[in-house]
């Protein structure tokens, strides 16, 4: 205490750099409120991100159950994942369910958007946007609750609409092809309303003069969709595709509450291999080395499809 | 279909077949809408209806889409047979402390980004962009560990201090602050403000959308989330709501689905209620981020 209340020179010479009136003084100030405005971003990210993403990268070159020392075993988790048949199957699993799932995705909440744009009364058209967009509010781990039921053999409600086309019991969640099905169908369903919300922004922003010079060029209906709207919207689609497919590639909450991964291993994605490799069985070096794997396919993925954008995006 | 019928009024209807094909469009294309809404209220209409009906008729078909004979049992019994109110508890003193802590750091940040000139500005703006391509997945393991060492095991403080740095917010809010002029903070600093008045009291009220749309978008997201509760907590008194009910689910089996049901209808009405409260910002804030929660 009797220490800092001792006139240090220092300090006063530190208060005069930054407090001083001058120009220089007003831009050094600026630059350490800089430093300090970034800061509780900058620890909360580099610790419990930039830390964590190189220290999954280290210990998938160890094997550590927790309870004993980890110990270094070089590339054994990765020669141990690929001739692990249970984890390459999730990948294809995943793989199956990320190009249906954000495809119907797309597709759908694109129709949807240029629908509703479409519709000229007001309340109508908040109405439809309201219902694509509540989806968005439900949690994953709820709506799977509500649709596992909705989706149950005997009981459920969809089997029994169904019946009345004359479909006979589908066992959504019984039989491995249905149960993959199910899932895509709950996750489009949650996914439709953040993709429209996407599109009807993307078609807002296309401007009007644009839409007016194809009228008066005759492009109207079907032509102008193809020639003048779809291209404008390819720089949004991109987006889109892009985050649905790193969001898709995480599946896991829906797997995990309605079939357990299951019947067989028939809906057990990558995560839940992560998942049940790292917190269930404690083979933490293995599960890391898959995360790993998962993060290197999402960044190939992504930067294929930036590569590939260039032949069917339209940047004005 | 109806993408024929943009503009009726310009699309001069002299071909009689065109017309009618136009008027067709547009009805294919209001009834798709409708198929579309039906499915996508179905599954929230289903849960609200089924969550009034008694636990003995819950699962009886054909399901009960108007409620004759409310029986509201369901919502007190979710509160009895599980801890629900510590659920509701907890997911709220979570979700809320991220939301305050986020928006804290990420006006900071974004400011700073935004307005102050300091060396390595651009090169830490990078960094803090390039992270938000990392999932989860990468980080969730050795996460685990820090907290475990730190010995915030199984405790909900956890899911607070590990999500209060935001790369998303920071890039948001940077976004808003760019978009208001320097004018304001030239006329504050003759009026003789500091940097952190002119910060507080100018600019953090102009980027009130921003704010609104973080908040509303932090908190659906961690209200929502499942997989970092389900890794971090061990206790069931300290279960957020999403894995309070997946357990409620498992432990009541399909025995009264209603109770379930009531307790899902329950944990939308934060997050309903939040959204009517932020979503005029919300859709220009998603373009402006031009990126997801």
């Amino acid at each position: 205490m009797a220490a800092s209340r001792r006139p240090n020179v220092g300090t006063f010479a530190i208060g005069a750099w930054l407090t001083g009136d001058t120009l220089a003084a007003l831009a050094r100030r600026k630059m350490v409120l800089g430093y300090l405005f970034v800061l509780p971003t900058l620890l909360g990210i580099v610790v419990f991100t930039v830390v964590p993403v190189i220290g999954s990268f280290g210990l998938s070159f160890f094997r550590w159950s927790v309870i004993e020392p980890a110990q270094f075993t070089g590339l054994a988790n990765y020669q141990q994942f690929i001739h692990d048949q249970r984890t390459l199957h999730s990948f294809v699993t995943t793989a199956e369910f990320v190009v249906i799932a954000v495809t119907l995705q797309i597709v759908l909440s694109l129709l949807l958007a240029i629908s509703t744009q479409q519709v000229k009364a007001l309340g109508l058209r908040y109405f439809f946007r309201s219902a694509f967009f509540l989806p968005l509010l439900t949690s994953a781990a709820s709506i799977s609750i509500v649709l596992a039921y909705m989706y149950d053999q005997d009981f459920g409600v969809i089997n029994y609409y169904l019946g009345f086309l004359g479909i006979p019991r589908v066992p959504w969640l019984n039989a491995p092809q249905w149960a993959l099905v199910a899932i895509i169908l709950t996750y489009v369903w949650e996914q439709i309303g953040f993709t429209f919300i996407v599109f009807t922004g993307g078609l807002g922003s296309i401007s009007r003069d644009v839409l007016d010079a194809a009228d008066v060029d005759g492009a109207a209906g079907w032509k102008r969709l193809w020639l003048i709207t779809l291209p404008m919207l390819s720089p949004t689609m991109l987006f889109a595709a892009v985050v649905g497919v790193i969001g898709a590639l995480q599946l896991f909450a829906e797997p995990y509450v309605m079939t357990q991964g299951g019947p067989g291993d028939a809906t057990r994605t990558v995560v839940m291999i992560i998942y049940e490799a790292a917190f269930q069985n404690l083979q933490i070096g293995y599960a890391s080395a898959v995360a790993v794997f998962l993060f290197l396919v999402i960044l190939l993925v992504t930067a294929a499809q930036f590569a590939l954008s260039k032949l069917w995006v339209f940047y004005q | 279909m109806t993408l024929l019928t943009s503009t009726p009024a310009r699309s001069r209807p002299l071909n009689p077949h065109l017309f009618i094909w136009q008027r067709l469009g547009a009805g294919t294309s209001l009834l798709f809408l409708f198929i579309t809404a039906v499915l996508t209220l179905a599954p929230i209409a289903y849960a609200l209806t089924t969550s009034l009906r008694t636990p003995a008729e819950s699962f009886t078909l054909p399901p009960q889409w108007i409620p004759v004979s409310p029986d509201w049992s369901n919502y007190q019994a979710v509160f009895t047979t599980v801890p629900f109110g510590a659920y509701l508890l907890n997911s709220g003193i979570v979700t809320v402390s991220i939301v305050i802590g986020q928006l804290i750091t990420s006006s900071l940040a974004g400011y700073a980004f935004a307005r102050f000139d300091f060396p390595g500005k651009d090169a830490l703006f990078w960094l803090i962009l390039a992270t938000m391509m990392i999932p989860l997945q990468a980080t969730i393991i050795p996460v685990f560990v820090e907290i475990s060492r730190a010995g915030l095991a199984d405790t909900r403080a956890s899911l607070v201090i590990t999500a209060v740095g935001t790369a998303f917010g920071t890039f948001l809010l940077r976004q808003y602050f760019k978009t208001i002029p320097n004018e304001y903070e030239e006329a504050a600093l003759v009026d003789g403000a500091g940097h952190l008045t002119i910060f507080w009291s100018v600019y953090l009220p102009l980027v009130q959308p921003g704010l609104a749309v973080l908040a509303v978008l932090t908190f659906n997201s961690h209200w929502n989330e499942f997989l970092r509760p389900l890794v971090f907590l061990k206790s069931v008194d300290k279960f957020t709501l999403p894995l309070g009910l997946v357990s409620l689910q498992g432990y009541l089996g399909t025995g009264s689905i209603s109770v379930v049901l009531a307790g899902v209808i329950l944990s939308l009405i934060p997050v309903l209620a939040v959204y009517l409260l932020g979503q005029r910002y919300l859709i220009e804030g998603i373009m402006l981020g031009g990126l997801k929660t």
